[in-house]
C-alpha cells in the first residue's frame, strides 16, 4: 500500500524502476550489437552512472525505450518486454530470445527503498550482463554480417511468447522485492533455430507484424539523417584520430542499428547487381563481425576507407554516389573525373567536426553510424573488397597490387588512383601510379589503425607511437660532412699516434702476456 | 548521484574460524557454499577458472567507496569488459580492473601449473572465499569469517586429437553457460551480505586495495587430489598487497 512508503521514497523508487528499464534495455541491445564492450571503472562516482555501473546509453535505444514505456513503469500485468530476432538478407526471419521485465504482486515492505533496493538492482545488472552473454543469440550477434543481422524491438504490455517456437527455454535473471512489488527479469530463448520462410510481404501471423514493428522501430530510430549525409560524414570522420570514448561506445551500438537501418532500405531497392546505400562500407561489417579480431576490422577498413570508397558503378540514389565521391575529395584534394560535387567545404566542416572534437550529438551519431550502413548489402564489390581484405594484415601483405594501393604507407590518400581498393573494377584513372615518391608527411596525416591496438585507453596509442618513431632523426655520426671532417683529422694524426703505439711496444707485449 | 545513510555496526553474523585455516576445513556455520564442477582439457582450464571466477567477482564487487561527513559514502563506478576465450566457445564479462584480473590469472597460474605437477591425476578444486575480519584484542590475531565459499572441482581429460578437441570447445562452452546461470541464481537469491561497514571497518568488509574497483575480502586457495586419492593441501594467501608489491 502506497501509504506505508513514504512520498520521497516512493519518488526515489519510481525513479529507480524507471532507470532500471532503460539500463536493461541497453545492456540487452549493446550485447546483441556483435561487438565486444568495454567500460572503464572509475573510481570517482560521477554522478551520471546510474546504479554504480559504467553503461554506455545509446540515445536511440534510449529514445525508443522511452517510446514503448510512454511514462508509464513496469507494473502488474504491464512488462517491458525487448524482443530479439534474427533477419537474413533473403528476408527471412526469427525471433530468437525475448526479454522481459515483470512486476508481481509480491511485495516486500520492509526493505530500503534507497539503499538495498538500489544495490539489489545494480546486482541484477551485473547479472543481466553475464546473463546476455550466455544465451545462443549472443554467439548468433558476435557473427552477423552480411548474411543476416540482429534487430530488436521494444513493447510494452503483455508478453508475446508465441513467436519463439516450440519447446522455448528460460532463464532467470533474478528478482528484487521491492514495497510495490517483485521485480522479475527473465529471458525466453529460441531452442529451434530451423528457418520458416518469413519472408516480409508473407502472411505469416505472429512473426510477420513483428518483423514490420522491428523495421519500424529501427527505421524510425535513423529518421534524423539521410543515409547519403551520413555515409559522407562518417567515412570522413574515420580519417580523423575519433576519441577512444566514441570509438568504444557509440561505434559498436551503432552497428546493429546501422544494420536494421540498412536493412530496411535496401529491402526497398534490394537488387543484386545494385549497389546500395554507404556501398562504401560493405566489406567493414563483414570483417567485423565475420569472426575477425576487433582490431582487424580496423586496421583492414583504414587503408580501405582512406583509399576511398570506391564509386559504385550504379546507384540506386544519386545521393549517395555523390557522397561517396565527395568522400574521396577531401583526401586527394583532386576531383575524380566523374562528377565530383564541390564540396570540400563541407567536407572540411565535417572532418572537424569529428568525434567528440566538436560536434552535436547529432553529429556523433551520424558520424559514427554511417561508416556501417552498407553493412549488408551483397554486391560484387563487397566479394571483391571481401577477397582484397580477405586475409588478415592485409595492410601489410607485400607485392599484392590491389593491396599497396589500399596502403597508406605505400601509397598515401593524395593520390586519386591508388583510394579505390577495387581500382580494376571501378571507376579507375589508371590504377598503379603509387606514388612512393611521397613521403613521411603524407603518411603521419593517416589514421593508421597498427593490429591489436585499442586506442580507447592510452591518449598516446600504438598507431601514434609508431607514426611518432617511424622517421627518426639521422645519427649525426652518420651524417657525410661530420663524417669527412672526422676522416680528414684521422687521417692526419695517424703519424703521431704511430709513433707513439711503437714507443710502448714493449708496455703492449707485456700486456698482452698477461692475458695469455 | 545516491548518497547512502551512515551503516549501521556490523553484527557478526556467520561463525568464526582462524584466518589462517586449512582450507579443507568445513565452512563456518552461515557460511554459504557452492560447488561447481567442470571437466576440461589442460588448456582450457585457466579461461575455465578466469570465467567462473570474474563472474563471481563481478557480482561481489562494488565502486570505491567515499566517506564523507556524516558518515554518508558515495560509490564509484564499475566498468566491465567481454573477454573472448581462445580455447573455449565462449564470452564472459569481467569487471574493468586491471589489478583484479592480474590476482585472479596469477592465482589461476598457479592452480594450473600445479594440476600438470607430478603426482596429479588432472583433479583438483580452487576455492574463492569471502570473509570478514574481526578485529581481536591483543595478543589475539584477527578473526577472518568467511560468509560464502565458492568451489570448482576441476577434472583434467586428455583428449587424442583434432576432433575431439573440437566438440570439447563447443561442451566446455555450454557447460561454462550453465555455471554462469547457477552463479547468477545464488547471487539473486539476496542472502547473507555484510553490512554495509562505517569507514573505521570498510577494511574488514572490502578489500580497498585496488584503484579503480573494491572487491568484498576474499582469498583463493586450491587442493589438488594426487593420484592416490588424498588431497595434498596447499594454501595460498591471496593478498592484492602481496601481489603487487612482487
Amino acid at each position: 500500500m502506497d501509504t506505508d512508503l513514504s512520498s520521497q521514497d516512493r519518488k526515489d523508487l519510481d525513479k529507480f524502476i524507471k532507470f532500471f528499464a532503460l539500463k536493461t534495455v541497453q545492456v540487452i541491445v549493446q550485447a546483441r550489437l556483435g561487438e565486444k564492450i568495454c567500460t572503464r571503472s572509475s573510481s570517482s562516482p560521477t554522478g551520471s552512472d546510474w546504479f554504480n555501473l559504467a553503461i554506455k546509453d545509446i540515445p536511440e535505444v534510449t529514445h525508443e525505450a522511452k517510446k514503448a514505456l510512454a511514462g508509464q513503469l513496469p507494473a502488474v500485468g504491464r512488462s517491458m518486454c525487448v524482443e530479439i530476432s534474427l533477419k537474413t538478407s533473403e528476408g527471412d526471419s526469427m525471433e530468437l530470445e525475448l526479454w522481459c521485465l515483470e512486476m508481481n504482486e509480491k511485495c516486500d515492505k520492509e526493505i530500503k527503498v534507497s539503499y538495498t533496493v538500489y544495490n539489489r538492482l545494480s546486482l541484477l545488472l551485473k547479472s543481466l550482463l553475464a546473463i546476455t552473454r550466455v544465451t545462443p543469440a549472443y554467439r548468433l550477434s558476435r557473427k552477423q554480417g552480411h548474411e543476416y543481422v540482429i534487430l530488436y524491438r521494444i513493447y510494452f504490455g503483455e508478453v508475446q511468447l508465441s513467436g519463439l517456437g516450440e519447446g522455448f527455454q528460460t532463464v532467470r535473471v533474478g528478482t528484487v522485492g521491492t514495497p510495490v512489488g517483485t521485480i522479475t527479469l527473465s529471458c525466453a530463448y529460441r531452442i529451434n533455430l530451423a528457418f520458416m520462410s518469413t519472408r516480409a510481404g508473407e502472411d505469416n501471423g505472429a512473426v510477420y507484424p513483428s518483423v514490420e514493428d522491428s523495421q519500424e522501430v529501427c527505421t524510425s530510430s535513423f529518421s534524423t539523417s539521410p543515409p547519403s549525409q551520413c555515409v559522407f560524414t562518417v567515412t570522413k570522420a574515420h580519417f580523423q584520430t575519433p576519441p577512444p570514448v566514441v570509438t568504444d561506445t557509440l561505434k559498436v551500438p551503432m552497428m546493429g542499428l546501422a544494420f536494421s537501418h540498412q536493412l530496411s532500405s535496401s529491402r526497398l531497392s534490394y537488387q543484386p547487381a545494385a549497389l546500395g546505400v554507404g556501398s562504401a562500407d560493405m566489406g567493414y561489417p563483414v570483417l567485423f563481425a565475420g569472426g575477425l579480431h576487433a582490431a582487424h576490422p580496423h586496421q583492414l577498413i583504414g587503408p580501405g576507407k582512406e583509399g576511398g570508397v570506391p564509386p559504385v558503378p550504379s546507384q540506386p540514389a544519386h545521393g549517395t554516389q555523390a557522397d561517396q565521391e565527395r568522400m574521396c575529395t577531401p583526401l586527394d584534394g583532386v576531383h575524380y573525373s566523374a562528377a565530383t560535387p564541390s564540396s570540400s567545404e563541407d567536407t572540411e566542416t565535417v572532418s572537424n567536426s569529428s568525434e567528440g572534437k566538436c560536434g552535436s550529438p547529432h553529429d556523433l551519431l551520424e558520424t559514427i553510424f554511417v561508416r556501417k550502413v552498407g553493412a549488408f548489402v551483397n554486391k560484387p564489390i563487397n566479394q571483391v573488397t571481401m577477397a582484397n581484405l580477405d586475409i588478415p594484415f592485409a595492410m601489410f601483405a607485400p607485392k599484392n597490387v590491389e593491396l599497396e594501393d589500399n596502403d597508406p604507407m605505400v601509397n598515401p590518400p593524395d593520390s586519386p588512383e591508388t583510394e579505390s581498393p577495387l581500382q580494376g573494377s571501378l571507376h579507375s584513372e589508371g590504377s598503379s601510379g603509387s606514388s612512393t615518391g611521397n613521403t613521411h608527411d603524407d603518411f603521419v596525416m593517416i589514421d593508421f589503425k597498427p593490429a591489436f591496438s585499442k586506442d580507447d585507453i592510452l591518449p598516446m596509442d600504438l598507431g601514434t607511437f609508431y607514426r611518432e618513431f617511424q622517421n627518426p632523426p639521422q645519427l649525426s655520426s652518420l651524417s657525410i660532412d661530420i663524417g669527412a671532417q672526422s676522416m680528414a683529422e684521422d687521417l692526419d694524426s695517424l703519424p703521431e699516434k704511430l709513433a707513439v703505439h711503437e714507443k710502448n711496444v714493449k708496455e703492449f707485449d707485456a700486456f698482452v702476456e698477461t692475458l695469455q | 548521484m545516491v548518497h547512502f545513510p551512515p551503516p549501521r555496526r556490523q553484527m557478526v553474523g556467520p561463525g568464526r574460524t582462524r584466518c589462517c585455516g586449512p582450507p579443507g576445513a568445513a565452512p563456518a556455520m552461515n557460511c554459504r557454499a557452492e560447488v561447481l564442477e567442470v571437466s576440461v582439457e589442460g588448456r582450457q582450464v585457466e579461461e575455465a577458472m578466469l570465467a567462473v571466477l570474474h563472474t563471481v567477482l563481478l557480482h561481489r564487487s562494488t565502486g570505491k567507496f567515499h566517506y564523507k561527513k556524516e558518515g554518508t559514502y558515495s560509490i564509484g563506478t564499475v566498468g566491465t569488459q567481454d573477454v573472448d576465450c581462445d580455447f573455449i566457445d565462449f564470452a564472459y564479462v569481467r569487471v574493468s580492473s586491471e589489478e583484479l584480473d592480474r590476482a585472479l590469472r596469477k592465482a589461476v597460474g598457479e592452480f594450473k601449473d600445479a594440476l600438470r605437477g607430478s603426482g596429479s591425476d588432472g583433479m583438483g578444486q580452487i576455492s574463492l572465499e569471502f570473509y570478514q575480519k574481526k578485529k581481536s584484542r591483543w595478543p589475539f590475531s584477527d578473526e577472518c569469517i568467511p560468509w560464502e565459499l565458492w568451489t570448482i572441482k576441476v577434472n583434467v581429460v586428455n583428449l587424442a586429437n583434432e576432433q575431439e578437441r573440437q566438440i570439447c570447445r563447443e561442451k566446455v562452452g555450454e557447460k561454462l553457460c550453465e555455471k554462469i546461470i547457477n552463479i547468477v541464481e545464488v547471487m539473486n537469491r539476496h542472502e547473507y551480505l555484510p553490512k554495509m561497514p562505517t569507514q573505521s571497518e570498510v577494511d574488514n568488509v572490502f578489500d580497498t586495495s585496488l584503484k579503480d574497483v573494491q572487491p568484498y575480502l576474499y582469498k583463493i586457495s586450491y587442493q589438488i587430489t594426487d593420484s592416490l586419492g588424498t588431497s595434498v593441501t596447499t594454501t595460498m594467501r591471496r593478498l592484492i598487497k602481496d601481489t603487487l608489491a612482487l
